[in-house]
């Protein structure tokens, strides 16, 4: 219902957080938030924000494994969604791939990329955005490790 | 008439590349359709393909490989890349551009122009072309192309064996951090009906054995020659060579009829364990030589697309890929992270089957 | 007050289960349809689920009362309680002396599917559902992260479960009146992990409608009218992103703790609760939100039966939101019409709670966005 082929206007205006992972940050208390706010909700109007794009790295804070979807995701299923805690600060919600359901665990380290969120039926759009994947630099140990 | 385009400076200044995890042996598709698998391994010279998730697409394919080139292209401002193309055989959408969401979700917009381009497999290396021009041309000071593909194939039909999903992306430019010079590139172009897919139907034809002399081998071989011609270069004066993969046969093949010793061809060999990604395949096979290549080598790159035409690159690498490599993972890594399906998962990823009324 | 049966009630649309709820309401209270001088009613989406807005206008109508003022509260699942406060709020500012709040939600028009769609508009669309997460998906986050903090473990939830159908057994309005095993419980399919189906309340339909007056004007209708002592709502962070703490709904700690302020009475006075146990962790959370123990420790109140009708603080004795069902909209009123059986001594079947005085019914929207905590005496 939420998802038939309509909103265009609505999944346009919020692609490009969800395609870079832009949030927000006060500059007067120095905190990030995701999603990005007009407003610091502890400053309020003596805030300024201005946007951030963050890093993808952070931290799993919680997961489960969906198996029974609404209707617009019902072709992934299952799938595993998590909260994660981002090394700037705010949680996203957002869906873990790459990742087999036994080896979640809260704290494992992922790091964003790039999928298809949904696609519409019947000729409808393809949303796309981030989700999450388990972090893996094991390549850089042939670099001496070191990761710039 | 010969294209030539001597660059000058101008040449590769970051690579990236990506490929999905899943793979599927060719034993277990030829166990579906009761064929001989021994037969095909050796025939192809392919052992597994890649397999892209259900969330995954060219869109998605070439993000991740055009963020893993930027990271190498780590001084390109985004206000300095005037161009990004993405081609591939299997976009998305039938009408409207790859290249957009990318250049979004690369934060390259608004001030780029754009386009996707088809041409079969080499529809990513006439892009290169492009960004050349424009950079020479003074137009812009970097641009962007991607090969990205999630190769369809009709189930039991050969192809089957090799159509795989990946890409490769490449900033072009000059400046001091150019790790490979473009020397030179040329282009040979015909109209051959050796494999393609008309508007409407969801898998291509291909004319069997027709695809091989007078078409892959007709256009790898004569664009890779009049390179040489108009350089001045032998094969003997390459370290290292490599051609579009549709399988593990044709590239030797090719290599062996302009005079290329094995061991210079095998470095860039990926289809054995990855398939061929089409728009990817022949740039999937540059990165992997670019991941180990030295100061001073040079690189023949002859990509092959059907209908038909190849676009030959002489690359001299410069002393800057050593700094550069490091910056995001090697083929390698890629083609080492995998991991198995059968044919029933195969066929729920490649969307041979609907789930509940969806495609 | 009255409710409707809970369930799958395939042969009563919207309007049908509001009637049904106000006409048992009107009954019971002894007073004339046009005695009625406002209608607050709970609906959560009645747009989504049978295409039908300005919900109050056709209860309004459809009862007969077509020129009262009615008004429809939303509040996703808190929606009853929610006009449970404004019908408070109207009788307490003295405009209005007779005052119904009701609610009502048919839920089963649509498939499961869609169903599952509309109720995760109660999260937030754009960063919740937009991604693939569901109402079981987003309390289940909540349970496995308590699970690490706290050490819960699944046998806990299963027996949240067990007493809540062995509650709906004994009531005939629940939605589901089977009594299970604990096994059962944690063999049933998994919805969202650790979430199993016997964790997760039904998509039910029903109505419940109660009737509010100032104290004097009530005792010319009843003698054993039951006293608001409170009403108290708050909010929380729509999202569980922005949530400091993953396991504590503050909006329910803070309506708790204004309610029983206002009230003046304290957690050991209360003799007979109702909690939004939309999923078994919810009721977990809830216990320790409202104050009845510390955050951490509800598992302990599931080891000796405390929680049954019998027990020290007998919980959720209409089968809750698991067993008794939960119509979106009306589960917040469907609450205090069991509260206020247990004061009146009307509950029957077994489930009467002994000598009830105090009572407490919590009510939540969401995620926690919005909690209602009301408390209800005898006198």
């Amino acid at each position: 219902m939420a998802m038939s082929n309509s909103g265009i206007p609505q999944h346009w205006r919020t692609m490009r957080e969800r395609y870079r992972l832009l949030g927000a940050r006060c500059e007067k208390c120095n905190t990030n938030y995701f999603p990005p706010r007009n407003v610091c909700p502890k400053c309020r109007r003596r805030g300024k924000t201005t946007q951030i794009e963050f890093s993808g790295r952070g931290k799993v804070f919680s997961y489960t494994v969906i198996n029974a979807s609404s209707r617009a995701f019902e072709r992934y299923m299952p799938y595993i969604v998590g909260l994660v805690q981002l090394d700037e600060g705010p949680r996203v919600l957002s869906q873990i791939v790459d990742c087999k359901p036994d080896d979640l665990r809260i704290g494992m380290e992922v790091e964003a990329c790039f999928r298809k969120i949904f696609e519409q039926d019947d000729g409808g759009i393809i949303s796309y955005g981030f989700k999450f994947r388990p972090y893996d630099n094991s390549w850089a140990k042939d670099f001496d490790g070191e990761v710039l | 008439m010969l294209l030539e385009l001597k660059a000058n400076g101008i040449g590769i200044v970051g690579y990236g590349v990506y490929i999905p995890r899943w793979r599927i042996k060719i034993e277990e598709i030829a166990r579906v359709w009761g064929q001989d698998a021994d037969s095909y391994r050796k025939g192809l010279g392919v052992e597994e393909k890649a397999v892209p998730s259900m969330d995954e697409d060219t869109t998605t394919i070439a993000v991740e490989s055009a963020r893993n080139a930027l990271k190498r292209a780590r001084e390109v401002k985004p206000d300095e890349m005037g161009a990004i193309y993405v081609g591939s055989e299997s976009h998305p959408y039938a009408v409207k551009p790859t290249a957009a969401t990318v250049a979004e979700a690369i934060g390259l917009t608004p001030n780029i122009t754009a386009a996707d381009t088809e041409f079969a497999c080499k529809a990513a290396t006439a892009a290169m072309q492009a960004c050349m021009g424009l950079v020479k041309g003074g137009y812009m000071k970097y641009g962007i192309s991607i090969g990205a593909d999630t190769a369809q194939s009709a189930p039991g039909d050969a192809l089957e064996y090799t159509a795989a999903a990946g890409g490769a992306a490449y900033v072009i430019g000059g400046g001091d951090g150019v790790i490979a010079e473009i020397e030179g590139t040329n282009s040979y172009t015909q109209d051959v009906p050796d494999f393609w897919r008309r508007d409407g139907t969801r898998y291509p034809t291909h004319a069997g054995r027709f695809t091989g002399e007078p078409a892959y081998f007709e256009h790898v071989i004569n664009c890779s020659r009049a390179l040489f011609e108009k350089l001045g270069t032998t094969a003997k004066d390459y370290d290292y060579a490599v051609f579009h993969q549709p399988n593990a046969k044709f590239p030797i093949r090719a290599a062996k009829l302009l005079g290329f010793e094995e061991k210079k061809v095998l470095p860039g060999m990926v289809v054995s364990k990855v398939g061929n990604t089409y728009s990817g395949s022949s740039l999937l096979g540059l990165a992997a030589i670019l991941d180990r290549a030295k100061e001073g080598e040079r690189i023949l790159m002859t990509s092959y697309g059907s209908g038909a035409g190849s676009d030959s690159f002489s690359l001299r690498l410069t002393g800057r890929i050593e700094g550069k490599r490091r910056l995001s993972p090697p083929v390698k890594y890629y083609m080492e992270r995998r991991e198995y399906i059968d044919y029933s998962m195969y066929a729920r990823y490649e969307r041979l089957l609907g789930v509940m009324g969806h495609v | 007050m009255g409710t409707t049966e809970f369930g799958e009630l395939w042969d009563k649309g919207l309007k049908d289960l509001a009637w049904e709820a106000g006409v048992k309401a009107v009954e019971a209270a002894g007073i004339g349809g046009k005695d009625i001088e406002y209608i607050v009613f709970g609906n959560m989406s009645g747009g989504l689920f049978v295409g039908q807005e300005h919900v109050a206008a056709l209860v309004a109508d459809f009862m007969g009362l077509n020129s009262t003022p009615a008004t429809r509260v939303e509040a996703a699942c808190a929606s009853g309680g929610a006009a449970f406060l404004q019908a408070y709020m109207a009788v307490a500012s003295g405009m209005y002396d007779i005052v119904v709040a009701g609610g009502v939600e048919k839920m089963t028009d649509v498939g499961a599917g869609q169903a599952a769609a509309i109720l995760s508009g109660a999260m937030d669309y754009e960063w919740e559902a937009y991604f693939g997460a569901t109402f079981p998906a987003v309390y289940a986050l909540m349970a496995r992260r308590y699970m690490h903090e706290y050490g819960l473990k699944s046998d806990t939830l299963a027996k949240v479960a067990v007493k809540n159908h062995y509650h709906g057994s004994l009531n005939p309005l629940a939605h589901f009146r089977n009594r299970i095993t604990e096994d059962e419980a944690l063999s049933s399919p998994m919805v969202a992990d650790p979430l199993r189906r016997y964790d997760c309340c039904p998509v039910s339909d029903g109505a419940a409608c109660t009737i509010l007056a100032p104290l004097d004007v009530a005792r010319k209708y009843t003698d054993t009218p039951i006293v608001i002592r409170a009403v108290a709502q708050a909010s929380d962070t729509l999202s569980l992103l922005g949530r400091e703490d993953l396991c504590t709904l503050r909006a329910t700690v803070k309506a708790a703790g204004k309610a029983f302020d206002e009230a003046k009475l304290s957690r050991k006075d209360v003799d007979v609760v109702e909690v939004h146990d939309c999923f078994t962790i919810a009721e977990l959370l809830a216990l320790e939100d409202l104050g009845f123990c510390k955050k951490g420790e509800a598992a302990g109140l599931y080891g000796e039966g405390q929680t049954y009708v019998g027990g020290e603080l007998p919980v959720n004795t209409d089968g809750g939101l698991k067993a008794g069902g939960h119509a979106v909209g009306a589960t917040g009123i469907k609450q205090i019409v069991e509260v206020t059986r247990q004061l009146r001594g009307e509950a029957k079947n077994g489930r009467q709670v002994e000598g009830a005085e105090i009572g407490l019914a919590h009510n939540v929207g969401g995620t926690g966005a919005t909690a209602v905590v009301a408390i209800l005496s005898r006198r």
